[in-house]
């Protein structure tokens, strides 16, 4: 048994059903009690989606078990193939199904639909969402892809996306434009947009380039296994992964065709002076290990930053996290306990955090500005715009979205000028937030739904006092003057000042801090 | 003295339709959203799995409670193995929570669809842990699952469940019963101080050291529709119910506050002077609101069991003309007089065949579709305005000055579409 608040990952059957909604012609039988038809609101709200997920759930009750649970699922499952007529069925059940042991699976294949019916078994109470989704993708593909010859010209297929992903809709896009600029064909984007008939002719490209491993790796090994498509293990992340990326699929393909490069904008954004101010500012990175590793690299390789903390919350990627981990001299971070999160953070505390948006709520509460790079996303997470994160304009994207948080380069000087000046005092904030809107103070913006505005300001109020987790000690405290001296720093970097002082001042047994033990921090900490 | 008119033909007659069928709606757990906010010093822990805990997160809608007094003690292959085993994890687990929040007083252990399942005595456990946490902390249980509880059931479980180890008293007194925002349930107490009633009592309390005691004196009315066993739980223990439509609108508000101020003998000149000014106030506000709404069609798909005295507000104080009302419970009793009130003419269903109800919507095509979150969008996209039920039970909609915002919560959706519709209509 273990105590979670928030989680990062769902049960293991939403992650089976990112993958029949984010499908076409796919229709999924869940034996589930009813209260877990709420998983429908994340695709409907959360991801905007004009049509219900394609599941029917038994919703059997109390009065059901020991009775009549096996008849239960058999009607759902007949009704859902005559009302939705689909391709095939993914049939599997939820944690409390998994309880009474009705064997799906059997169920289904014992009323003989003429369609193909795929059992899923996902153990709901050792694995969780991700694994649930790439077994569900891997099943479906083992179940139904069928030999055939390899297209006259080089194609490939986009391996991956699926419903409720980070990214995934706009990632797709990018990258099957990489692959068509390289005179490569796409043969199929799965399991997001295909449908079972496309899942049959997946062998037929001539390799795969895999997007997410976390929803679709198993299923890669499998094809290469049983049909000798080689997979791409690049990350096409940053402009950097994107050329060796792009260098990979050369490979495969055998050819020397190169996408044009006229549209990435990161490397001189990146080089142009404004943004100097970038240089060694401190980050820290959570989230599923694949983003994480991949956002890591462009955080220090391609905009300047240092990598202060480097982590991900599904475990099944440890390995290769604690060895990228190394690479930045640190030791990673693999948990799904926010509170583990939430407290590494608070240690180190970062100038920017690269996280979920648990770590968004974390940054909130400790006043460091985050920018979103992983699963678990809201609502804010799936803009109406083209935004993806991956290739060349996923580069672009990228540096955007994380330095806006962070002050401007000129405009942080600016504010240390002026910052005695009436109008243009730090406490003002930075201009692009709005009046009052400092990171970290404004109202819960991923308030979306009834929870309602009320709800939420209260919460957030009530929360904050008891909030940052003093990794010092309260017994240090600070004379008048010094405190005075700490108010003329500029906001963005008075919390971090206040805390270098207090952790100094603690190391050398300094009860009480004057302007002089503020200095000499500030000596001490210098870089 | 103000017994609203009761129209020609009232649908307490009515047949009601009986489905049986695929539901798509949420689990008693999800009371814990507002519960935890309304009772102070109280923690909820749900025994059960990563659904659960993911549920609980994703009904929210938001993740800003830093630390929320509610939590999932997540069940793993290890305790399904053996029982004994996960009631020594369940006691570790609770001794852990207990010694990081000292200012918890009250601990509700929360039977889940999997707990019941694999028949982890809860009570048990809570008696038993009870007694080792006594008295700074009291244990009790109750059952949000899936598999016995929809959605606001979940409040009614856990308040049946206080009832028992209420204190007794012999006083004459009034129990307000159901949780309301405090800002609703402070103008209830001021306007029954107004009418000269008391004392007042509120179940659940803000926190444990207000809670009400009851006995065969106390006298009690429901605040909210979904609490039968509440209501069965209180009557065992000799209180009488006062029955009246549910304060929802001017009418309903001030019918309820008529039941009380009869049974506590009132004078009616009385009644008219603390009444007549938040009644006019809410009759002017619901006027503002409630022509966008006169003469739309509407229909509520089972969810809340709000369904009934919602009608009745929006086809009688608001002119709207419900198609299809569904409630996943239809109480006779309790529900009674809000039936009295509803004019004849929708169809009442009890309980869900989820596709089924699609279907006869899409044939209905009303103007408004009260739904869960689920169907919001889907239904939207299909050219259907909807109104989000869960609104209803986190939003202060109860008694005279919320008359106005509760029909401003079905007129939006409306106004909305006008709105994004009106470069197509010119
Ligand atoms: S329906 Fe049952 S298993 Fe699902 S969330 Fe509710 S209590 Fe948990
Ligand atoms: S509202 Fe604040 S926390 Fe939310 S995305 Fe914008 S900057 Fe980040």
């Amino acid at each position: 048994m273990k105590l979670a608040v928030w989680t990062y990952e769902g049960p293991p059957h939403v992650g089976a059903m990112r993958v029949a909604t984010g499908m076409k012609g796919l229709h999924y039988v869940l034996h589930a009690p009813q209260g877990d038809t709420y998983a429908d609101l994340l695709f409907t709200m959360i991801e905007r989606r004009g049509h219900r997920p394609p599941v029917t759930y038994t919703t059997f009750q109390a009065r059901d078990l020991g009775a009549d649970t096996a008849n239960l699922f058999k009607d759902a499952a007949r009704g859902a193939w005559e009302r939705f007529r689909p391709q095939a069925l993914i049939v599997g059940a939820s944690c409390t199904a998994e309880l009474i042991q009705d064997d799906p699976g059997g169920l289904a294949a014992a009323i003989g639909l003429p369609v193909p019916v795929i059992p899923l078994e996902l153990p709901s109470y050792s694995r969780k969402e991700n694994f649930g989704a790439d077994e569900t993708f891997h099943q479906i593909v083992r179940a139904l892809a069928r030999p055939a010859a390899r297209t006259a010209q080089v194609s490939a297929n986009i391996l991956g996306p699926t419903g409720l992903g980070f990214r995934h809709r706009d990632d797709a896009t990018e990258i099957a434009g990489l692959l068509e600029e390289m005179g490569i064909a796409v043969n199929v984007v799965a399991p997001m947009g295909a449908s079972p008939a496309d899942i049959a002719r997946l062998p037929a490209a001539h390799f795969n380039v895999l997007l997410y491993p976390e929803t679709a790796e198993t299923a890669a090994r499998f094809l290469e296994r049983q049909f000798g498509q080689p997979w791409t293990r690049t990350i096409p992340y940053g402009a950097r992964a994107t050329r060796d990326f792009i260098a990979e699929v050369q490979a495969l393909a055998g050819t020397t065709a190169r996408p044009d490069e006229a549209r990435l904008r990161l490397p001189w954004w990146s080089a142009s002076v404004d943004s100097t101010y970038l240089t060694g500012k401190r980050v820290f990175v959570f989230g599923d290990a694949t983003h994480a590793m991949a956002a890591a690299r462009v955080a220090r390789d391609e905009i300047g930053f240092e990598v202060a903390g480097l982590g991900c919350y599904n475990r099944e990627f440890a390995r290769p996290m604690r060895a990228a981990a190394k690479g930045y001299g640190l030791e990673a971070l693999i948990t799904d306990d926010y509170l583990e999160v939430e407290a590494a953070i608070a240690a180190t505390a970062p100038e920017l955090i690269l996280g979920t948006q648990m770590e968004r709520h974390i940054g909130k509460r400790l006043g460091i500005p985050c920018a979103v790079i992983s699963a678990p996303v809201h609502v804010q997470d799936f803009p109406a715009r083209y935004s993806p994160v991956m290739g060349f304009e996923g580069a672009n994207v990228l540096f955007d979205t994380w330095v806006h948080p962070l002050v401007m380069g000129l405009e942080e000087h600016l504010l240390t000028m002026f910052r005695d000046d009436f109008e243009f005092h730090d406490s003002a904030g930075p201009s692009h937030y709005g009046a009052g809107q400092h990171p970290g103070r404004h109202r819960g913006a991923d308030a979306p739904w009834p929870a309602a505005a009320a709800e939420a300001a209260a919460a957030t109020t009530e929360a904050v006092p008891a909030a940052a987790p003093d990794p010092v000690g309260g017994t240090v405290i600070w004379l008048a003057e010094a405190e005075r001296e700490l108010k003329k720093i500029p906001f963005f970097v008075r919390a971090k000042a206040r805390r270098n002082t207090e952790r100094y001042a603690a190391e050398r047994g300094i009860a009480a801090i004057a302007v002089e033990t503020l200095y000499e921090a500030k000596a001490h900490y210098a870089r | 003295m103000n017994v609203p008119a009761a129209p020609v033909l009232g649908c307490r007659d009515t047949p009601v339709i009986r489905e049986r069928g695929q539901h798509e709606v949420f689990c008693g757990l999800t009371g814990i959203i507002w519960l935890h906010r309304k009772i102070q010093d109280a923690f909820f822990l749900v025994v059960g799995s990563r659904t659960c805990a993911h549920l609980l997160q994703s009904a929210a809608g938001v993740m800003i409670f830093a630390e929320p007094r509610f939590g999932t003690a997540i069940l793993e292959e290890k305790d399904l193995a053996g029982l004994a085993d996960a009631n020594a994890e369940l006691d570790r687990e609770v001794a852990r929570l207990l010694a990081r929040r000292p200012d918890i007083r009250q601990l509700f252990l929360v039977g889940s669809c999997p707990s019941e399942v694999i028949k982890l005595d809860l009570a048990k456990a809570a008696d038993r842990l009870s007694a080792a946490h006594a008295p700074h902390v009291r244990v009790l249980n109750y059952s949000g699952s899936g598999i016995e509880t929809t959605f606001t059931q979940g409040e009614d479980a856990c308040l049946a469940a206080m009832v028992p180890v209420l204190p007794a008293t012999q006083a004459r007194e009034l129990l307000l019963v159901g949780a309301l925002p405090d800002v609703v349930e402070d103008q209830a107490l001021a306007l029954l101080a107004d009418l000269g009633i008391g004392p007042v009592r509120c179940l659940p309390a803000r926190r444990s050291d207000a809670l009400p005691a009851i006995g065969p004196q106390t006298r009690y009315i429901l605040v909210q529709p979904f609490l039968g066993d509440t209501d069965a739980a209180l009557q065992r223990r000799g209180a009488q119910p006062i029955r009246a439509p549910f304060p929802f609108g001017e009418e309903g508000t001030t019918a309820w506050l008529a039941a009380i101020a009869a049974a506590w003998g009132v004078p009616a000149d009385r009644f008219e002077a603390v009444t007549a000014a938040p009644r006019a106030r809410a009759r002017r506000a619901v006027a503002a609101v409630a022509a966008t709404l006169k003469g739309k069609r509407i229909t509520f798909l089972p969810d809340s069991q709000l369904e009934i005295p919602l009608a009745r507000f929006l086809a009688r104080e608001c002119g709207m003309i419900p198609v299809e009302v569904a409630t996943p419970f239809l109480h006779r009793e309790i529900h009674g007089p809000d039936l009295d009130l509803l004019p004849a003419g929708p169809r009442l269903v009890e309980g869900q065949d989820v596709e089924r109800q699609l279907d006869r919507l899409r044939a209905d095509r009303p103007d408004l579709t009260v739904c869960g979150l689920g169907l919001a969008n889907p239904l939207e996209a299909e050219g259907l305005a909807t109104k989000w039920a869960i609104e209803l039970v986190f939003t202060p909609v109860h008694l005279y000055d919320q008359a106005g915002d509760l029909a401003a919560l079905f007129a939006r959706p409306l106004r909305r579409r006008a709105l994004l519709h009106r470069e197509a209509a010119e």
